[in-house]
């Protein structure tokens, strides 16, 4: 199954990244925009035909390692 | 008393940290990252580098290098834990120290000296220093941003400028009991004057000084 696992930054944590992008577009006239963040996706085929389960495990591996908990929410999508 | 200095895939800093104990007079070897036996060891250090190419997050995936089991052991046993900039990150991952480490305030790679404080003389990196003693450590990160909202982290030393844009200005935090911490800039490249700084010198004696017989 493919699964995709998407992980964002807290909106307390700085992203300097999406700062920088967003004073980039100011420079190119695109002064309306009011916050950029950056996250990331991950995508993963896993072996399984239950999608509750496979989301259990996915989940699972986002807290042991996919995902900062100091820094990261994460959210996890299986395609059925 | 013998300091296992830790080798990731991507650890580059390992020969400066034996080099520099060794010539203060302490024993190091360098110890792969698969080792799961640190038991002939007094204290650890992990040293600076990628380990493990800084995928996924600095740090992430060397937490659970094999060595790092016998880290947390010896690290819960009250022994010197000392992780320098790569090693810092790792710790963090390891939620051996408090908080974690995101990209440079102004996202350059930060490649100079700078001038840190002294704010607690309690922890294995600072015991032979004294309260608000300055000194100038090269820094060179870009991952060097310390972050943990909501902290009441013991912060080791301060950065008098905050180049990266940590919290509290942190250059150095510890855990409760001291015996673990983290720097950013790194101690054993300012050991000789030859370097263009020997103030490295105070941290990595207390660092030795520290340790006691496992």
């Amino acid at each position: 199954m493919r699964v995709s696992v998407e992980i964002t930054r807290r909106p307390e944590i700085a992203d300097p990244e999406g700062t920088t992008i967003m004073r980039a577009l100011a420079d190119l006239g695109h002064r309306d925009i009011e916050a950029v963040r950056v996250d990331r996706v991950i995508h993963l085929d896993v072996a399984g035909d239950d999608p509750d389960q496979v989301r259990a495990r996915v989940e699972e591996m986002c807290r042991q390692l996919l995902a900062n908990p100091v820094l990261e929410d994460f959210r996890v999508e299986v395609d059925e | 008393m013998r300091t296992a200095v830790v080798v990731f895939p991507g650890t580059n800093c390992e020969k400066d940290v034996v080099h520099a104990l060794t010539s203060l007079g302490g024993e190091a070897e360098l110890v792969w990252h698969r080792e799961t036996d640190l038991s002939r060891f007094d204290g650890v250090i992990l040293p600076g580098g990628f380990a493990h190419g800084d995928y996924l997050r600095t740090g992430a995936i060397a937490r659970f290098s094999p060595v790092m089991a016998e880290v947390g052991r010896m690290a819960a046993a009250g022994a010197p834990v000392l992780g320098i900039c790569n090693g810092f990150q790792v710790l963090c991952e390891a939620e051996m120290l408090p908080g974690a480490l995101i990209a440079n305030r102004d996202l350059a790679f930060i490649c100079r000296f700078v001038d840190v404080e002294v704010t607690d003389t309690s922890t294995i990196l600072t015991r032979n220093a004294t309260l608000g003693q300055r000194l100038r450590l090269p820094l060179n990160s870009y991952q060097g941003n310390w972050v943990d909202p909501g902290s009441d982290a013991r912060v080791t030393l301060t950065y008098l400028d905050n180049p990266n844009g940590s919290q509290g200005s942190a250059a150095a935090v510890s855990n409760a009991a001291g015996n673990v911490v983290g720097v950013m800039p790194h101690p054993e490249r300012a050991s000789e004057e030859l370097l263009g700084s020997g103030d490295g010198l105070v941290l990595l004696e207390s660092f030795l000084q520290s340790l006691v017989p496992a």
